[in-house]
């Protein structure tokens, strides 16, 4: 129940609600859990309702540092000392 | 998918394995508690436990919402469907929990009582507007991730006056969960843990500062975490860095999605509709002080607990299961006698064996295979 993924809104709807696309699926949500959001935004749905928008620039550093941690070199590792 | 398929990346996984495997003390262990049932799946589903070095041990947490749901409760929902005769509205995952007298919301269910099946709290609003001459229940459950929703439905049933409509309330919350884990530290059965793994979605919305205190009463770092395998990589090195310097600090994987103060319009909703129950008895970990909500007074017409006189009945959970024990980290699923063979997916003995998110469920279909 707590595994959702992030969806894409696809049009503002009446009543605090929003059209979404996930892989090819469509849906109809609320909105009404969060402020501000625009066609286009990623949002994190439960149960129907968005519960948070997801930040695309923190996304994008956030994988940077997943290739700069996974290149470390392990034969000269930070040390744990 | 954006934002999915980039966070499953073999090769970088691999790599985040490797540097790992280079960051450990190998004079150590590291046991590290994934609090969410979301991580748990993940954990199996993608085998991450055989990518880290065997100093490095995974603890599964409390954090899958039907299974610390206790019997009682699920008994409470059947009991309002048989006697008093309500449509009860229930999610998917909580239909096959075994419940008192060999029943479950789907064994009543094919007895005859109206219990549906919906998505969100929002279906089961339609569905009191579709019948007013039935008395309607949505039974809600879950951590901070679908307490939001309930507060939003509360809400618009007071706007639309629907006389028909209540919730039967058992939202729970997972500081305080995690408070009794490092309590129950002193019990001879607990495995020390060294430091958590924190939710992804419940940190949306609480945000990352709810974890400050925790962090300083225990001494024990949290880096909250996404769902996706790199995530919990990730996590898991950072928890790896702080312990080997020393440190214990919130820190903060999944910046895409949780800030500091979370989301503070969902949170603005929830405190206008719920207050703090004084205690709540959570399958496996048991009596929790302030680890609840009730619906507060000015909405009690939509409260089911009030409205049908519910009382709360404890039942044992059954002699065999060992769920008590895993949702704690005591144990681990293998442990239980009756694992895979008495009790599977399709003939749940516990809770933690019906929801894809329970160890028991996650270790049977992803992890029963390897050794
Ligand atoms: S395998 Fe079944 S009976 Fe055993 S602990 Fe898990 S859910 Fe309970």
């Amino acid at each position: 129940m707590c595994l959702a993924i992030p969806a894409r809104v696809t049009a503002l709807l009446a009543n605090d609600e929003a059209r979404i696309e996930v892989g090819g699926v469509h849906k109809v949500i609320s909105i009404a859990l969060v402020d501000e959001v625009a066609v286009g935004d990623y949002l994190i749905v439960h149960v129907g309702f968005a519960i948070g928008k997801l930040d695309p620039a923190e996304a994008e550093q956030t994988l940077a540092l997943f290739a700069q941690m996974a290149q470390l070199d392990p034969s000269n590792p930070a040390p744990y000392q | 998918m954006k934002y999915i398929a980039e966070f499953r990346d073999g090769e970088l996984a691999r790599g985040l394995a490797k540097t790992i495997a280079a960051t450990v003390n190998p004079a150590r262990e590291y046991r590290l508690m994934e609090f969410c049932g979301g991580h748990t799946h993940a954990i199996s589903r993608y085998g991450l436990q055989d990518l880290l070095p065997a100093n490095v041990r995974l603890i599964h947490g409390p954090g899958c919402p039907v299974c610390v749901l206790p019997i009682g409760r699920i008994d409470s929902a059947i009991a309002l469907a048989i006697q008093h005769d309500v449509i009860l509205c229930t999610y998917a995952d909580t239909l096959r929990v075994p419940a008192s007298g060999g029943l479950s919301l789907l064994k009543a269910k094919a007895q005859g009582a109206d219990i549906r099946m919906v998505y969100s709290g929002a279906d089961a609003l339609r569905i009191a507007q579709d019948n007013p001459s039935r008395a309607v229940v949505f039974f809600a459950i879950g951590f901070e991730t679908t307490t939001p929703p309930t507060a939003a439905i509360i809400l618009q049933a007071q706007r639309l006056q629907l006389a028909n409509f209540s919730v039967l309330c058992n939202h729970v919350l997972t500081p305080a969960a995690m408070v009794h884990i490092m309590e129950s530290q002193q019990d001879p059965a607990a495995v020390a843990i060294d430091g958590f793994v924190g939710p992804a979605h419940v940190s949306t919305v609480i945000g990352s500062g709810q974890y400050e205190g925790f962090v300083a009463r225990y001494q024990r770092p949290v880096v909250i975490a996404g769902f996706e395998p790199l995530d919990v990589m990730q996590a898991i090195l950072m928890l790896i860095q702080q312990i080997n310097a020393g440190r214990t600090e919130v820190e903060n994987e999944f910046t895409r999605a949780v800030t500091r103060e979370g989301n503070r319009k969902a949170q603005g909703l929830c405190e206008q509709v719920f207050e703090l129950r004084d205690t709540f008895d959570w399958r496996g970990l048991g009596e929790v002080p302030h680890s609840a909500l009730k619906i507060r007074a000015e909405f009690a017409q939509f409260d089911a607990e009030l409205r049908y006189q519910i009382d709360y009945l404890k039942v044992p959970d059954h002699k065999a299961c060992a769920c008590a024990a895993i949702l704690r980290g005591h144990k681990r699923p293998a442990d239980c006698k009756v694992f895979g063979t008495v009790c599977t997916p399709d003939h749940p003995l516990g809770a933690c064996m019906v929801s894809s998110e329970g160890a028991c469920a996650a270790h049977y279909t992803y992890g029963r295979f390897r050794v």
